[in-house]
């Protein structure tokens, strides 16, 4: 069985600049795989190569095992990927039920109907997309009045509108409070069985908390694919990117006796 | 207290968002403010560093009254800011920066404080190659070096941080922890805004949560951490 | 005595005001002197230039300086057609029509590729190549002596001779033209369009096949400008190079800036200004109308940002 979604032998210069430096990566059907890496290490570019925006200088892409290295960005999203941006990128002078009826709609509406139409049975299904990721009753908001975390939400709201197969999602946490994180990864643990998820994140704790595999890069290759916990100890890993990788638990237990010393 | 806010208000013109700050540090202190999105921290920020303007309250930095002055008083009187995102200028190069703050701050000519170049580069290695480079060309941990370097060179007596962990790899974060336990160090005073727990509770000394414009708890961070369900209910994390 | 008018809200007050206009437009020849008339006849013509402007501006996100080219290509086909073949009013339109949307198309394949100032020029240009064709195009245009001697619309048997006539006429496209404007906007299509305008980076990650619908954008508004350049040949009986050129193009973007992009009604609106100041008050602001035009169009951009429409929507929120 093909994979999901899957690359090969994946290339991208900036004039001297290799941004991605012969990538592979294969991504199963039902998925859930962390990109990590710092940065300048080719993660956005390597999103943007899978997700058609960027032509890469070498190599195939492959989406359940057709190759649509050729194709735009439009058409692949057509074919079922699903992006949402490291940088929020809504509509901003709509509501939010809106922006996420504009994705429902090229997915299974038509979007080029000149007449009026009726909003109801379309409605109930932004709704309901809205109440899964935890906007319930939001339908009617303005972006603009929307919180940053609520605004993460959105966007992930909007992209599963397209029912994609797979979903790339470009650092969902980034400037999320430790509350709106944790709310995301519910959000992620909720996702569909069959949605192939490759994500980008800082965010170690979600990372390890979500992921069943991680790949990472550096100076635009890749320098490990693993499960969490090989990547985790591995010494390459954390030398180029985890630091002292075991970090300290966030909370002790409550002292029963005053203070003893403990560092 | 080197730092002393009382009854702070401000806000912009959709409406307030400090509703009476209550905080003092002294030198040396580091204070790590946290709370979720929104709460008014990075408002807290501005507003101590004269970005936005204060509607009420007093500020005192250093002794003197400072409320309602503008920016460049208040890095006159020794604070300085390292701002969310890190806010370098792209076009220009490293040592454009270092030199282009210096002037302003009228630290070029006669006695340079503290931190001299070498001081600065002995300080954050990783600059020290990097001179010549543009800014924008930098990677993302560099420049938050770079940003660090910048609000060091006025010599301040109080650093305001934002953020300052956003969108970096841990390896990075945790250099950058090392840079802002050596500052405390030296005696300065700290004031940290940050959504990533494992830093703050790394470098500072002590805890702040917000909450809707006010500043609801504050202990030190070894008792936060003891406190689980304190800290689960004012952040609304599992602990 | 006053007279207690009931208080109706958003829906309904809309409807009620429309219901307004329109009998007030079709009431003018009634009342108003001939000559009037012929200016409230001429406040349509524009205002539904504008509006087709509007589609592509306030809705698309693409603003053009050419959308003269699309009102003179309808005007003179129309004129042409009502001269050489049949001076049926409704064949005319239909052809006007058709006119406009052909040139759109063609100056849409050419345009839309290109973003910013670059589509700017490129509009820009297009409007100057189809005046020189006007101009130069002696056989068919009638050169810089214009298009003249078009016979009155017929209608029904009638010949729409006098200006009362001419304006029902002409009330009668701007109605058909505007509520197809007005339907667009309302429907998927419309949201798609704002969508572009919006985000048009985004709506090519969704799947959108965006220059399709920027393309689609451009006919649909250059076939309502062509209705409009129609029911200028019918109201007029002469169509002049100026019609298609530039000075055309930057009133109607005047009339949608200064009454506010994307609301439709704001561009109407604005159109009127236009005519008003720069046709009827003309004469008595001693011919400085473009001047004021001009000046009005700065304070708008400082103090009305988003037109007059922007300005009483946040005027009736606060109220609410």
């Amino acid at each position: 069985m093909s994979a999901a979604l899957s690359c090969a032998g994946l290339r991208r210069e900036f004039g001297a600049v290799r941004a991605v430096d012969g990538v592979d990566l294969s991504l199963p059907a039902g998925a859930r795989h962390a990109l990590i890496g710092p940065n300048g290490a080719g993660k956005s570019t390597l999103f943007r190569l899978l997700a058609g925006g960027l032509r890469p200088s070498a190599g195939r892409i492959a989406l359940d095992g057709a190759d649509v290295t050729r194709l735009s960005e439009a058409r692949r999203a057509r074919l079922g990927i699903g992006q949402t941006f490291q940088h929020s990128s809504l509509f901003l002078s709509m509501t939010a039920g809106e922006n996420v009826a504009l994705a429902a709609e090229r997915a299974q509406g038509r979007p080029w109907w000149p007449l009026p139409r009726a909003h109801a049975a379309r409605r109930e299904r932004v709704g309901q997309l809205l109440g899964e990721v935890g906007l319930d009753g939001r339908v009617d908001a303005a972006v603009m009045a929307l919180s940053h975390g609520e605004r993460r939400q959105l966007e992930i709201a909007v992209a599963l509108a397209t029912r994609p197969r797979v979903l790339l999602l470009d650092e969902p946490a980034a400037g999320l409070s430790p509350a709106e994180s944790a709310r995301l990864a519910d959000l992620v643990r909720r996702l569909p069985d069959e949605v192939s998820l490759l994500f980008v994140e800082h965010d170690l704790d979600l990372v390890f908390r979500l992921a069943t595999r991680v790949t990472v890069m550096h100076l635009g290759a890749v320098l490990m694919s693993g499960s969490p916990e090989e990547v985790r100890g591995s010494p390459e890993v954390q030398a180029a990117y985890l630091g002292s990788g075991r970090r300290q638990d966030l909370f002790l237990a409550p002292a029963s006796e005053p203070a003893s010393e403990e560092e | 207290m080197f730092l002393e806010l009382r009854g702070l208000r401000s806000g912009y013109r959709q409406g307030t968002v400090l509703h009476g700050v209550d905080l003092a540090l002294d030198r040396g202190q580091t204070l790590a403010l946290l709370g979720r999105n929104g709460v008014g921290k990075s408002t807290l920020v501005m507003t101590v560093m004269g970005l936005v303007r204060a509607t009420g309250g007093t500020m005192q930095l250093g002794g003197a009254d400072l409320t309602g002055r503008r920016p460049h008083e208040i890095a006159r009187a020794g604070a300085a800011l390292v701002p969310q995102g890190r806010r370098i200028w792209p076009t220009l190069t490293v040592q454009d920066h270092l030199e282009l703050t210096a002037r302003a701050a009228g630290k070029n000519k006669g006695a340079p404080g503290r931190w001299t170049r070498d001081a600065l580069f002995e300080l954050l290695p990783g600059l020290a190659g990097r001179r010549r480079h543009l800014a924008g060309l930098l990677s993302g941990g560099e420049q938050q070096m770079l940003a660090i370097a910048r609000a060091l060179v006025t010599d301040p007596a109080l650093i305001l941080m934002d953020e300052p962990s956003e969108g970096l790899a841990p390896l990075v974060v945790d250099q950058i922890g090392g840079v802002i336990r050596e500052l405390a160090a030296g005696g300065v005073a700290i004031l940290l805004v940050e959504q990533d727990l494992h830093l703050a509770f790394d470098v500072a000394q002590e805890i702040a949560v917000m909450a809707k414009g006010v500043i609801v708890h504050r202990c030190a961070t070894d008792a936060f951490r003891r406190d689980p369900a304190t800290a689960g209910r004012l952040l609304g994390v599992e602990a | 005595m006053s007279v207690a008018l009931p208080r109706l809200s958003g829906r309904a007050a809309e409807r009620a005001a429309l219901v307004a206009v329109l009998a007030l437009l079709a009431a003018a020849p009634l009342f108003l002197t001939p000559y009037a008339t012929s200016t409230v006849t001429r406040i349509m013509v524009f205002a539904l230039l504008a509006a087709s402007l509007d589609l592509l501006v306030g809705f698309t996100g693409l603003p053009s300086l050419g959308h003269g080219a699309y009102f003179g290509a309808g005007a003179y086909a129309a004129g042409w057609c009502a001269v050489h073949v049949t001076a049926s009013g409704p064949v005319a339109l239909a052809v006007a029509i058709a006119a406009g949307a052909v040139v759109a198309a063609i100056a849409g394949c050419v345009a839309v590729r290109a973003r910013g100032v670059f589509f700017l020029m490129l509009t820009l240009a297009i409007g100057e190549v189809v005046q020189q064709l006007a101009e130069s195009w002696h056989d068919v245009t009638g050169g810089s002596n214009g298009l003249y001697g078009i016979p009155a619309a017929r209608l029904g048997g009638f010949s729409l001779i006098d200006v009362g006539a001419r304006h029902w006429f002409v009330l009668a496209g701007f109605a058909v033209g505007a509520a197809a404007v007005r339907c667009i906007a309302a429907s998927p299509l419309g949201d798609t369009l704002r969508g572009i305008r919006d985000n048009e980076a985004r709506m090519r990650a969704l799947g959108y096949r965006v220059y399709h619908y920027k393309l689609a954008a451009f006919i649909i508004s250059g076939a309502v400008a062509g209705l409009a350049g129609g029911l200028l040949a019918a109201h007029q009986r002469l169509v002049t190079p100026p019609d298609v050129g530039l000075g055309t193009s930057i009133l109607a973007l005047l009339a949608v800036t200064i009454g506010g992009e994307g609301s439709l009604w704001g561009p109407c609106v604005g159109a009127a200004l236009v005519v008003v100041i720069t046709d009827a008050l003309g004469s008595s602001l001693g011919g400085h109308g473009p001047l004021v035009l001009g000046l009005l169009f700065v304070v708008v951009v400082f103090a009305l940002p988003g037109g007059l429409a922007r300005a009483v929507a946040a005027r009736r929120r606060a109220a609410s």
